[in-house]
C-alpha cells in the first residue's frame, strides 16, 4: 500500500474489512465476516491444535506435552503466588485469556504479506482489547460482590485508615478501581498498535529507499532502515509475550482484591 | 499559527511523554536488576512486582502516544 503511492500509510493495516456477506444484516447492523473475525479464527484454531497436540497424560511427557503443560503451569503458578489456593478455580478463565492475547499478538506478527495476504493484529482493535478487560473486571465484581456482599467496599478503604481520611482516601480508592479496565484494555491496545505502526513505517523506509530514483538512497536509507526494523521486530516479539503477561496478571491481581480483599 | 502545523507540533510534543516513559521502565528494570545482583536468591519472588511497576510506568507513555494518535488523525 505504502509502495504504491510513496507516501506511507501506517494506519492501513488497522481497517476492519468485510471478506464474506457484505450484505449480511441483524436489525440493520451489519455481521459480515471481517478480516478480524478471520484472524480470531485462526488464533482460536491455532489455539485448539496446540492444545489438543499436547493435552496427554503421558507419565514420561514428549516435548509438545511439556509445552502445553509449561503454559498451564505457569499460570496455576502466577494465581498461587497472587492469589492462593481460593484462585485455582479462576485458571480456566485466566489461562484463556493469556493464551488468546499472546496468540492473537503472535500471529498478528507473522509476515504472511510476504505471500499475498493481509496481516492483521487482532489486539490491535480497541473493541476487542476492551471487551477482554471488561470481561475481567466483570468477573472481579461479580465475584467480590458475591463472596463478601456489601462488605466489598471495604476494599477501598486501607486497613489502618480511620475518621476523615477515609472519606478522601474512598473516593480515589474508588475512582483508582473504576479506573482499571480502561488502562487494562488501553494498554494491550496502544502496545500492539504502536508496535505495528512503527513496523510499518520502517517497512515504508525499506520500500520507498529502494524504490527511488537516486542509487544512493537505497544504501543510506534503506539499509539501516532495514536493520532497525530487524530489531525491533525481535523487540515487538517480546512485547507481545510482556503484554500478554502483564493482563494475565494483572487480572489475577485484581482477582486476588475481590477474593482476599485487603 | 495554522491550525494544522499546531496539531502536528502537538503530537510532536507528545513524543516527550513516550521518552519519559523510557525512563521510568529503564528505571525500573534498573533497579530491579541491581537489587537482583545483590540477591539473586530472592529475584525471582519479585518477578511479578516487577511487571506490575514495568506495567504502570509503560501505560503513562502509552497514553503520550494515544494523545498525538488522537491529535494527528482524529482531532
Amino acid at each position: 500500500m505504502s509502495a504504491e503511492s510513496g507516501k506511507i500509510d501506517p494506519m492501513h493495516q488497522f481497517l476492519i474489512q468485510p471478506l464474506v456477506g457484505e450484505h449480511w444484516q441483524i436489525a440493520g447492523q451489519s455481521i459480515a465476516f471481517t478480516n478480524s473475525a478471520l484472524w480470531m479464527a485462526l488464533t482460536f484454531g491455532a489455539i485448539w491444535l496446540f492444545m489438543l497436540g499436547g493435552m496427554k497424560r503421558d507419565l514420561v511427557p514428549g516435548r509438545w506435552q511439556v509445552a502445553v503443560e509449561g503454559f498451564t503451569g505457569f499460570i496455576t503458578d502466577m494465581l498461587d503466588t497472587n492469589v492462593g489456593p481460593k484462585g485455582r478455580k479462576f485458571a480456566p478463565y485466566v489461562f484463556s485469556l493469556f493464551m488468546f492475547i499472546l496468540f492473537a499478538n503472535f500471529i498478528g506478527m507473522f509476515p504472511v504479506a510476504l505471500v499475498g495476504a493481509h496481516p492483521f493484529a487482532v489486539t490491535s482493535q480497541l473493541t476487542i482489547t476492551g471487551v477482554l478487560a471488561l470481561l475481567s473486571f466483570s468477573i472481579v465484581l461479580i465475584v467480590g460482590f458475591a463472596k463478601h456482599g456489601f462488605h466489598f467496599f471495604s476494599l477501598f478503604i486501607p486497613s489502618g485508615v480511620k475518621g476523615p481520611m477515609a472519606v478522601i482516601i474512598f473516593p480515589i480508592e474508588l475512582i483508582s478501581f473504576l479506573m482499571r479496565p480502561f488502562s487494562l484494555g488501553l494498554r494491550l491496545f496502544v502496545a500492539i498498535t504502536a508496535g505495528h505502526i512503527l513496523m510499518e513505517v520502517l517497512a515504508g523506509f525499506v520500500i520507498n529507499g529502494l524504490n527511488s530514483d537516486a542509487l544512493w538512497v537505497a544504501p543510506v536509507v534503506s539499509l539501516p532502515s532495514f536493520i532497525l526494523m530487524f530489531g525491533v521486530t525481535l523487540l515487538e516479539l517480546l512485547v507481545a509475550a510482556i503484554q500478554a503477561y502483564v493482563f494475565a496478571l494483572l487480572t489475577s491481581l485484581y482477582l486476588s482484591d475481590a477474593i482476599n480483599l485487603h | 499559527m495554522d491550525a494544522n502545523a499546531a496539531k502536528l507540533l502537538g503530537a510532536g510534543l507528545a513524543a516527550i511523554g513516550v521518552g519519559m516513559a523510557a525512563l521510568g521502565v529503564g528505571n525500573v528494570f534498573g533497579s530491579f536488576l541491581e537489587s537482583a545482583l545483590r540477591n539473586p536468591a530472592a529475584a525471582d519472588g519479585q518477578q511479578g512486582r516487577l511487571f506490575i511497576g514495568f506495567a504502570a510506568a509503560e501505560l503513562l507513555g502509552l497514553l503520550a502516544f494515544v494523545v498525538a494518535m488522537i491529535l494527528l488523525f482524529v482531532a
